[in-house]
């Protein structure tokens, strides 16, 4: 099998007392969208966030494309192809939407040192944000103020912002929630499109979407990994019929 | 706060381009008018505003563009009007500064004292800018306000250069082919120090470093989502601000003939912090419109009243509850 292009080995994260993450170990491979569900506090965005080096961890450690980056920061993993979007969209409300895709592009190419050319003319940077708008189903809405956006299309901004990270996997926090029915199946058709370039690990409440999109799912509940494997695997599984999808249902 | 600023310049003729070429000719009016009028005190306040405009341009770029509320800003004003005065001290008595390891005279050429200012002040923001970044919001004001007092006394403690007397330096430095002490031809400094700094500001808005910048103040979050790390940008415009409050500070000794410790207190970070705050912060011509606007206040009010500084306030207080784009806003709209 191929080289995860993520592994995530025995992470641990407490807040006080409560143990967010507990002893974690997860995969992402190549081509794949790999699932995480589990009820709320689950320490699913926590988990995200370990990975992507915002929170610091008790143990363990983080492997991108095989390296350890345990002592990265965020925007040095971010530089590596680490792309994200977070459950509450982050943007920056004040730019257009070319603008924050370009600040993406700013990122993952050639960075900030140059004071003389303009940015929204510097074709090497617009070219790109310009395509991942595209990609994100975007098109035409380049000049729009982020703050002026709807709900789904910040989740789209925000995908078209990791997009142009030029990303080797994502990490996709709630992308679906709050969409409605319409958005969050075209957002569903996007996701299936983007696996092929990129491998996707997706924390999703929706489960129809879940089983849909997704290669293999994993299950955290109260901190722990409590089941992976197969869409039908999962849903086969006793335990988490119990702490979820019994709930769900 | 402006979204403009980092697009590519408008086309058309718009309505902030108006209103930023009416500040700019209406500053340089008034000392040409005033000449005419035989009133060269005016002269000395357009310069003055013009020199105070610089600081505050230099301001803008941290709080405006980055969102940094630096209540220290006077430790680069002063830093730039010690440089300033020490060399020029230096200068005219002959005296080195220091003899040992290698022997370093004063001088009184503003094209030597400028690049030492503005080097003394970039490094001081450097330090300060680094320690101060690791806190954010209140704490960044209250530390920045910190570091700006311990330079405040370090300066009333240090009797080498005037303590709290202050040091004075009799004439201004000299510039190639001007007559420094002559009123208009100093203004015709400062005011082209001040048009540089507003298109060197302009193009930094613009920039790369621009675009990112206004990023961090938005959300630094996304920011390092990106792969850009907020601290180093942050850090980046506090030194170019700085710098050029520096810039800023070597001109106001000159102005003056003088330089003290008061221009290193927190009143001075805090006159800094208003004017760009009236005039509208984020604004490129922001800082000028305020700096008009407050020299003009404490010339007529100052007058008046001892108490202009109420008034001041007050106007303060509007501006930030009614009226957020501050002068700029209220002429040239709110996002110009
Ligand atoms: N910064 C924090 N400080 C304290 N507790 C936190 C923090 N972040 C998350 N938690 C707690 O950790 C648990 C897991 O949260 P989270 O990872 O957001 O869950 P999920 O995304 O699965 O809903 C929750 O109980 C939450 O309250
Ligand atoms: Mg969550």
């Amino acid at each position: 099998m191929a080289e995860p292009v993520l592994r995530a080995e025995r992470l641990s994260r407490g807040f006080g007392a409560l143990r967010a993450v507990d002893e974690v170990t997860l995969e992402l491979r190549p081509g794949e969208i790999h699932a995480l569900i589990g009820p709320n506090g689950a320490g699913k965005s926590t988990l995200i966030r370990l990975i992507a080096g915002e929170v610091r961890p008790d143990a363990g450690q983080v492997l991108l494309l095989g390296r350890d980056v345990s002592r990265l920061d965020v925007a040095r993993r971010a530089r590596m192809g680490l792309g994200r979007t977070f459950q509450v969209s982050s943007v920056a409300p004040d730019f257009s939407v070319l603008q924050n895709v370009a600040l993406a592009v700013l990122g993952s190419r050639g960075g900030v040192f140059g004071l003389w050319r303009n940015v929204m003319r510097d074709e090497a940077l617009t070219g790109p944000a310009r395509e991942a708008i595209a990609d994100a189903g975007l098109s035409g809405r380049g000049s729009v103020p982020a703050a002026a956006l709807s709900h789904g299309e910040r989740r789209k901004l925000e995908i078209a912002m990791a997009l142009a990270l030029q990303p080797r996997l994502l990490l996709l926090d709630e992308p679906m929630a709050g969409m409605g029915v319409e958005g969050a199946a075209e957002l569903g058709a996007l996701l299936s499109r983007l696996r092929t370039r990129v491998p996707i690990l997706l924390v999703e409440h929706d489960m129809d979407a879940v089983f849909a999109l997704s290669d293999r799912v994993s299950v955290l509940a109260e901190g722990r990994l409590i089941a992976s494997g197969t869409g039908a695997e999962i849903r086969a599984d006793a335990d988490v019929r119990r702490v979820y999808l019994g709930e769900a249902a | 706060m402006t979204a403009a600023a980092v697009q590519a310049p408008a086309r058309r003729w718009s309505r902030e381009a108006r209103v930023n070429t009416a500040l700019s000719l209406g500053l340089l009016a008034v000392p040409l008018l005033a000449m005419a009028a035989g009133e060269p005190f005016w002269v000395t306040l357009a310069t003055r505003a013009a020199i105070l405009a610089l600081a505050g341009v230099g301001l803008n770029l941290a709080l405006g563009y980055g969102g940094l509320v630096s209540f220290g800003h006077a430790a680069f004003f002063g830093l730039g009007g010690y440089a300033a005065g020490v060399l020029a001290s230096h200068g005219m008595s002959g005296r080195p500064i220091v003899t040992w390891p290698l022997e370093i005279g004063g001088t009184t050429q503003m094209l030597a004292i400028w690049p030492v200012a503005v080097a003394a002040a970039a490094l001081g923001a450097l330090v300060i800018g680094a320690l101060s970044l690791r806190t954010t919001g209140v704490f960044f004001i209250m530390i920045t306000l910190a570091f700006g007092q311990m330079a405040f006394y370090f300066m009333v403690s240090w009797p080498a250069y005037g303590g709290e007397d202050g040091l004075p330096t009799y004439v201004r430095s000299r510039f190639p082919g001007v007559n420094t002490m002559a009123p208009l031809q100093f203004f015709a400094i400062a005011y082209g120090w001040l048009m540089l700094a507003l298109w060197l500001s302009w193009r930094i808005a613009g920039s790369r470093l621009g675009l990112a910048l206004q990023a961090a103040r938005q959300n630094r979050q996304r920011l390092a989502a990106v792969g850009i790390r907020p601290k180093s940008v942050l850090l980046g415009a506090f030194v170019l601000s700085g710098a050029l409050t520096g810039l800023a500070g070597a001109l106001y000794t000159d102005l003056n003939r003088f330089v003290s410790p008061a221009m290193l207190s927190w009143q001075t970070s805090g006159e800094l912090l208003v004017l760009v705050i009236l005039g509208g912060v984020g604004r490129l011509f922001g800082p000028v419109a305020g700096a008009m606007l407050f020299i003009a206040l404490e010339h007529l009010l100052g007058g008046i009243s001892d108490y202009w500084q109420f008034f001041l306030g007050a106007m303060l207080l509007m501006v930030v509850l009614f009226a957020r784009g501050g002068i700029m806003g209220a002429l040239a709209g709110r996002d110009g």
